[in-house]
Order: C-alpha cells, then structure tokens, then sequence
C-alpha cells in the first residue's frame, strides 16, 4: 500500500519571501493518479520536491504508505521521478540509463537485464538500447526518461511536467500512452502540469493550486462541472468559464438577480448576500442560442464568430458584459447579428465577491 | 542547454570532429583576407621554432659562417651531429636520458595530483553548499595574482625542514599547489554547467554524493579535464624555474639539463637546439593526440546552459 498523506506542509524558499507552499494538506489514495494543476509559481513543483525528498519542509509531515518519509532522503522514499528536462545522463546508452538505478541499489546483472528490457519494451525503446540520448528525438529521450522510472519498482511515481517538452502532436500521442501505462502499472501517481487538458485528461482526482494553496481538490468532471471558486472555473476548461457580474436584488421574499435585462431566479444561498455583488458563472456549453427573439430570453448581439470544426465559438455581448458560448457549427452566425440566448438554469454557478463558490452547496 | 552541449562532446564524437556549418558555406574569396591574416600569424608564430629546428640539424661551422634558412637551398649541411652529441654523451650530473626519465617521473603526478584534488574541490564549489561559499572561491581565485617567485624561498625552508628538498615529492607538491587554482577554476564552471536536474535524478535513484561524483560529474567533465590536463602537463613539462630551485642533482628534468649544455661546453651552445627539440617531442605527442579536448575546453564553461 502506498497512500499519500500530506499534512500542514509549508516550504518557504529565503526568508521574507512568500511561503511556496503554505499549510497543504492533501491525501492520495493507493494507486491513484492525481494531478497537481495550478498556473506557474504557485508551488505546485515546489509540493512535488518536498514529496521527493528534494527539498526540505519548513513544517508539516509527509507520509507514504503510513510511513513517515518527511527526515527521509530521497533514496529512501521508494519513489521515482520524470523531470521535465528528462534528466537522463548524455554519456550513458538507453541501457545504462534505465539501469542505472537498479546498478546503485547493487540490484544482480542479470535481474537488471530483466528489468531493463521489460520497462524499454513497456515504452516502445525496446531496439534503441545501445543508442545514446544524443541519438534520439525529443520524445524517445522522454520514453527514456519515463523507463527510468518505472523500472524502478516505485511505491510513488512522481512527473514533473513531463509532456511539456516534446510538440503537439507528439504530446497528445504520448499523453494517452501515459495514461494507459500508469494505468497498467497501477502505481501512486503524482503528476504536475500547468497545462489544465492534460489535467482533465489524465487525473483520476485533481488538486488545483494558488498562490501555494491547495483550492479544490476532486474528479476532473466535478471540479469542472462544480470550480470551488472563480479562479478555477476561469482556470480550468476551453474556453475559460463565463463570469458575469449582477446585483441581487431582494422583493417580497423573492431573490432574482438581474442579467442583462432578464431577471433570473436565484437559490437561497444567494439572498444572504441580497444588496450584494454577485458573479454568475455559466460554461459556454450550458448556454442556449436562437437567431430570432424568443420569450424570457437575454437579447445579445455576436462580435466574433470562431469555427472549432463540430462547433462554432461566439463572442457575444450582453448589455456591458461579454460573453463566451459554444453552439452547433450549423448556426447561422456573424458578427453584429443580434441573438437571444438562455444559459440552462441547472448549469449555473454563484460566487460571493471574494470569488468563492456559495451555490450550488457541495 | 549543458545536456546538448556535453552530449555533443562526449557521446556523439561525429559532430564533435566535424566542423559545425551553418547554413551555407560562404565563398572562399569572402573568407581569404582572414585566411591571410591568420596564415602571417602563424608563420611569424612559428619562425624560431623553426629557426631552431634548421639550426638544430647543422654543424656548428655552418651555423656560424651562414643563417639558417640556408639548410633550404644546401640540403647537404643536413646533419645529425647535435642530436649524436646531446643522446650519447653525459651531461652534468645526469644523462640526457635520465632527465627525461626524471622529467615523466615529475610530471605525471605533478599533473594528476592538482586534477584529481581539483576535480573534487570543483565539485564541492559547484554543487554542494557550505557557508562562505563563493567567499574562499574568490579568494582562491584571486590568490593567483600572488607571483610565483615570491613564494619559492618560504617553499624552500618548508621543504628543508621536512627533509624533502632535491626530492621528487618536492616537485610534485609545488607544481601542485601552483596547479590547483586554475585547475579548480575550470573544472567548477564547466561542472556549474551540468544541468542540477541530473544530479537530482541520480539522488532519487539512490546514488549517493560519491557515486555521483564518479559516474556522472566526472564522465560529463572530460573536455574540462583533458583541457586541464594538457595545460598542466605541458607546464610543468617545460618548466625550468621550480625545477631549478627544487630538483637535486638526481632529480633534474629535462630544461635544467638543456640549460646547463651552454655551461657544460661553454661555446657548445648549438647542442641546445637539438636538446630542446628533444624535450619538446613529447609535448607535441600529448598535443597532438588531444587537440580535440584542448580546443573545446578552452571554450569549458564559458557558456552556460
């Protein structure tokens, strides 16, 4: 068994600064792969070192497998990691860098032969052996990189954005590889990206990070579906979620807010903020559009016609506000059109003026 | 990137030798008021070499009645004798023979020691961090404007009283410590280009701070060793200064031995020219044979990443 369990770490990198990472609690299950997301400098890799044992905690504990690793060195955490720079030595062969490892845990010639051949065959390197790195493309260096690890046996694997490297198409080529790979293999996995399609794609749970913080911590759909706060509904999807500002308004034990001229229905949580700001957050997708006037819709008008292929993605304004909406790509679209559309009531998101979630509750 | 950069050196000797072209060649005509700028250069660099050389093939009636390049039209002045007289004969205290044997005996180890300390001290100032730091590393650096010849007398009673003067050890201990700080100097920055995510790697997969040392830092720092090498080797080779203050009657090199040609046969000065040209064969050898390393060391460290 080895399960993740992080407790109150805090790391700060020179006094004075701002924690890198600041009072983080996080579980990981056995065998699940978690993706830590968050926008560059918010502490992500920084929380994926101190697990490494690369760096060393000003507070906190970490535990794997219910053994306490945080006074650990890293040889001594039974965990391996892909660097997103790859790592692997330039004056070492394929084999010798998938084997190295195994060489200084003075593992037999034999077993390490074994080992060697069956991790490269797991990624595809198995002819490429007695090539050096210098010999190969970016995304075999990363195979090798990745073979590096997993050969080891690892209770905890550990990636730091290790797709970031390597061009599109070989990305998203290599992305569903990874995903069945670690699938196969089972293995804890922690997985840090910038990149929040990578995130939906390959977490069985995310934790999104800010600032050092951890804000919300779930399954991909849900924290998409359900953003803990403005940040990650804006941070996670594409297009980022619409926000839109409103004013609640409070009338005969009624709570509506009003949205570009169409009142709409508001849920309880909401009236506790009644003369207060509100944001609504709708995805494009939860949007609904006609080309003609319909009853107790919003009247928009389009600025931008995108084409995606399978849909079209407009730019519309609604009074003062700007919108985003994904529609069929049959719509007969074009700039300056005027519109109706009607975000799908289920579909939206309330956020009080500091950005946090208040409904729907969960 | 230092990963690209190492593996090109080490790894892929193709591109290490083959001269690297960007684009198109340009034409030779552009490229000819270079040419002839570097051509005189090197002509003038290597007149007295040569110089020496056609002396050191004449006798010494012909050296005196005309100048040397005269060899090149009177190929029939072309003789052996200086070279015969310098190989057979006994010179001072040791043979020419034995000097050389002295001389390997002083500068194998006086070139291996400051590498080997070196490399390590490198190591420890690039990668392994202690307080103060970059404090001793200036100092250690800047210790360097220290001439040599101030230090020669406090060596020489050192030395004395440890019973060791006229000894090898002696030369060994000088020529090292007046290695050292430029040895450490280039091995640190060629090292601080060594990508950190790969010593990183390495401490994850379980090797500790010596076998990273071993078979990482040092396998990727070959071209700043080889370079290191070759200065050190050639330095000492040549030297004549510590060799004459240190070095005893059984321990002299080569240079102290050629010098003492001129007082040993008084007018005898022509046998110089072959003794020198002896001594140098075996730099040219190590040159020759490491050029490769020389020319891409001389650059080590001085780009980064």
């Amino acid at each position: 068994m080895a399960d993740i369990q992080i407790q109150q770490i805090r790391k700060t990198y020179a006094r004075g600064q701002e924690p890198a990472v600041r009072d983080v609690d996080l579980t990981v299950r056995d065998g699940e792969f978690m993706v830590l997301l968050g926008p560059s400098g918010c502490g992500k890799t920084t929380l994926l070192r101190l697990l490494a044992g690369l760096e060393r905690p000003d507070s906190g504990r970490i535990a794997i497998g219910g053994t306490d690793v945080t006074d650990l060195p890293p040889r001594k955490r039974q965990i391996a990691m892909v660097f997103q720079s790859y790592a692997i030595f330039p004056h070492m062969s394929v084999f010798q860098n998938i084997g190295f490892g195994l060489r200084m845990q003075h593992v037999s010639r034999s077993e390490i032969q074994q080992r060697v051949h069956h991790a490269a065959e797991l990624v595809q390197l198995g002819d490429f052996l007695q090539r050096y790195p210098s010999q190969l493309s970016g995304g075999q260096r990363q195979r090798v990189a990745v073979a590096r690890a997993i050969v080891m046996q690892p209770a905890v694997l550990l990636m730091d954005e290790p797709l970031s490297n390597l061009d599109a198409l070989l990305r998203l080529q290599f992305r569903a590889e990874l995903k069945k790979l670690v699938a196969e293999l089972n293995t804890t996995t922690i997985y840090v990206t910038h990149d929040q399609v990578e995130a939906l794609s390959l977490g069985d749970r995310i934790a999104v990070m800010r600032s050092g913080s951890i804000i919300q911590v779930g399954a991909p759909m849900d924290v998409y579906d359900m953003p803990a706060t403005t940040f990650v509904g804006g941070f996670i999807g594409m297009p980022p979620m619409n926000f839109l500002d409103a004013t609640v308004v409070s009338a005969n034990g009624h709570t509506t807010v009003d949205l570009g001229g169409q009142p709409l229905d508001a849920p309880d949580a909401v009236r506790d903020l009644a003369g207060g700001d509100v944001t609504v957050g709708i995805r494009a997708e939860s949007i609904d559009v006609w080309d003609q006037q319909e009853p107790s819709t919003m009247p928009a008008r389009i600025e931008v016609v995108e084409p995606l292929g399978a849909d079209l993605l407009l730019t519309v304004s609604v009074g003062r506000q700007q919108l985003k909406l994904l529609t069929r790509n049959d719509f007969p679209a074009r700039p300056n059109m005027p519109i109706s559309i009607r975000p799908q009531q289920d579909k939206l998101r309330w956020f009080d003026a500091a950005g946090e979630r208040v409904a729907p509750a969960g | 990137m230092a990963t690209t950069t190492a593996s090109k050196v080490i790894g892929d000797t193709e591109s290490a030798t083959t001269p690297m072209v960007v684009g198109q060649a340009p034409h030779w005509y552009t490229r000819l008021p270079l040419h002839i700028v570097i051509i005189a250069i090197s002509v003038l660099w290597l007149m007295p070499t040569v110089a020496l050389l056609f002396t050191s093939v004449r006798n010494i009636q012909d050296i005196n009645t005309s100048l040397w390049w005269n060899l090149l039209w009177a190929p029939h002045q072309f003789t052996l004798v200086n070279y015969r007289a310098v190989l057979e004969n006994q010179l001072g205290s040791v043979s020419m023979g034995r000097a050389f044997l002295n001389s390997v005996f002083i500068t194998v180890p006086a070139t291996i020691f400051p590498i080997v300390i070196g490399a390590w001290a490198a190591y420890a100032f690039a990668w392994i961090r202690f307080p103060l730091r970059n404090t001793i590393f200036l100092i250690l650096v800047g210790l360097q404007i220290i001439p040599l010849q101030m230090l020669l007398i406090p060596l020489l009673r050192i030395f004395t009283q440890l019973h060791i003067y006229g000894s090898y050890p002696s030369l060994w201990i000088a020529h090292t410590a007046f290695g050292l700080p430029l040895a450490i100097y280039i091995m640190r920055n060629f090292m601080s280009g060594i990508p950190y995510d790969l010593l990183e790697s390495a401490r994850i997969d379980g090797a500790n701070e010596f076998s990273i040392f071993l078979r990482i830092i040092l396998p990727l720092t070959t071209p700043a060793i080889a370079a290191m090498a070759i200065f050190q080797f050639m330095w000492v080779w040549n030297d004549l200064l510590i060799a004459l203050v240190f070095s005893g009657p059984t321990t002299a090199p080569m240079p102290v031995i050629v010098r003492s040609l001129v007082g040993q046969y008084g007018s005898g000065w022509q046998n110089m020219t072959s003794a020198a040209f002896i001594s140098m064969l075996v730099p040219l050898i190590i040159f020759f044979s490491l050029q490769r390393y020389f020319v891409s060391g001389l650059t080590a460290g001085s780009v980064k990443g």
